[in-house]
């Protein structure tokens, strides 16, 4: 469960986002501007609320009146970012690993497989990101997140980097992960066609607030 | 002709001797410093800077004197350090390393700060969304991405400082086999009637030693674009 209700002003934008949610999939959905990025930043915790609160699976990690505010690494959340930001200095089995390392969680190779296995990455273990295309480095970096055992996942325009022909590639590995990988996820996207086949909820922004909540017939 | 006699080894390895210490002390330093400059905004920032930089520019007797005032026998600093710690500046190879340390921080720091600045931070939050704490991301994202900037830094200040010899003979005089580097050899030789071909074979060993090192910083400067690129 997710509940979201905060405030900020960023110069002379100012956001304004209040809405829980129990869906699999929260779509957030708005043009370029609206605020999303910065929504998503606040709930992994690299942006913090002026007023308000934010909680994550039951755990409040940002209470401004009680002066709470867990930092990034301490809230159990993944993040795929739309540049997938993979460490040029590592390959991408030492990626995929680093979340468990920081996290000192024991290893999973049952989980470690199936990653590998959803996404398709497993030729691609000893390559480092510099030689990888754009649709494998968001394939890796969507491995990494889901391998620090997040209890959240935040995907911010993961597919907005790539051309028309990446995207339709990327996709049914997003569909296969919604099904199986168990995790809530919060999508953002300014692309509805791609929100309507994955998210099960839809929060709408329109410069920093929210103006349509519910399913994905918001959409139309 | 071209024969390393015994006094001009001891000169050459006590060079070596004193460039490694202070290079490897100074390290640390450099790396924390170059961090908090790259990174940190606070008050006096730019004070600090001038301060690191201040041996680059000023006179280096006037850093050998300030050194002997602080850090000689009769010094605060070195007063204390002598009767709590046991650590004895004045006149020994020790304080030669803390002459050559001094003068090769600004050019050891420069280097380090330069590559830490060009690090993606964003690389450094996507490190923190899987669990790593600012330490943990310190050590495992921002030092290794700028590793190859480290490294040319020691190498620039272990140039420079094989080849100190202004603060180093003020501080510590030129005492053979105790503080008589290299630089301090060649200027006993060239003050002695047939010392030239001695001076001349310490000429070519320092000529080496710095194009060496200027070669190394040059390759690390390489590897450290290949690697922000990740090939």
């Amino acid at each position: 469960m997710l509940r979201v209700d905060i405030e900020k002003k960023l110069g002379e934008f100012s956001l304004h986002a209040s809405f829980t949610s129990e869906g699999r999939v929260i779509g957030l959905f708005g043009a370029s501007g609206a605020g999303k990025t910065s929504l998503v930043n606040m709930i992994a915790g690299l942006l913090r609320p002026d007023r308000g609160t934010i909680v994550i699976d039951g755990e409040t990690v940002d209470d401004t009146a009680a002066g709470i505010h867990v930092p990034t690494y301490r809230r159990r959340i993944g993040y795929v970012f739309q540049d997938a930001r993979l460490f040029p200095h590592l390959n991408v089995a030492q990626n995929l690993d680093y979340g468990r390392q920081m996290n000192r969680l024991a290893p999973d190779p049952a989980q470690h497989k199936r990653v590998i296995d959803l996404l398709d990455i497993g030729m691609l273990l000893d390559r480092r990101p510099g030689k990888l295309s754009g649709g494998e480095r968001q394939r890796v970096a969507l491995g990494r997140a889901l391998l620090s055992r997040p209890r959240l996942l935040l995907l911010d325009e993961p597919l907005g980097a790539l051309d028309e022909g990446r995207k339709l590639e990327i996709l049914p590995y997003l569909v296969r992960l919604r099904d199986e990988a168990n995790v809530p996820m919060v999508y953002v996207s300014h692309d509805a066609a791609e929100l309507r086949q994955l998210a099960t909820q839809i929060v709408m922004l329109k410069q920093g607030r929210v103006t349509s909540f519910g399913g994905v017939k918001v959409l139309t | 002709m071209f024969e390393i006699s015994p006094a001009e080894w001891t000169a050459i390895l006590l060079s070596l001797r004193v460039a490694v210490v202070a290079t490897l002390v100074a390290t640390p330093f450099g790396i924390a410093l170059a961090w908090l400059l790259a990174r940190r905004d606070f008050w006096g920032k730019a004070v600090l800077d001038a301060l690191v930089h201040l041996p680059l520019v000023l006179p280096p007797v006037v850093t050998g004197y300030l050194l002997l005032l602080s850090f000689g026998r009769r010094g605060l600093v070195g007063g204390f350090l002598a009767d709590h710690l046991g650590i004895v500046f004045s006149f020994r190879w020790t304080g030669a390393a803390l002459a050559c340390g001094v003068m090769a921080f600004p050019l050891l720091v420069r280097p380090m700060r330069l590559s830490i600045e060009a690090i993606d931070r964003r690389l450094e939050q996507a490190a923190e969304t899987l669990g790593a704490a600012p330490w943990k991301v310190f050590f495992t994202v921002t030092l290794p991405l700028a590793l190859p900037g480290v490294l040319a830094g020691m190498v620039l200040g272990f140039a420079k400082a094989i080849g100190e010899f202004g603060a180093t003979i003020t501080f510590v005089s030129n005492i053979p086999g105790e503080t008589q580097t290299i630089s301090s050899a060649i200027y006993s030789l060239i003050q002695t009637p047939d010392g030239d071909a001695a001076a001349g074979r310490l000429v070519i060993v320092s000529i080496v030693l710095a194009l060496g090192a200027l070669i190394a910083a040059e390759w690390f400067a390489r590897r450290a674009t290949a690697r922000l690129h990740g090939n």
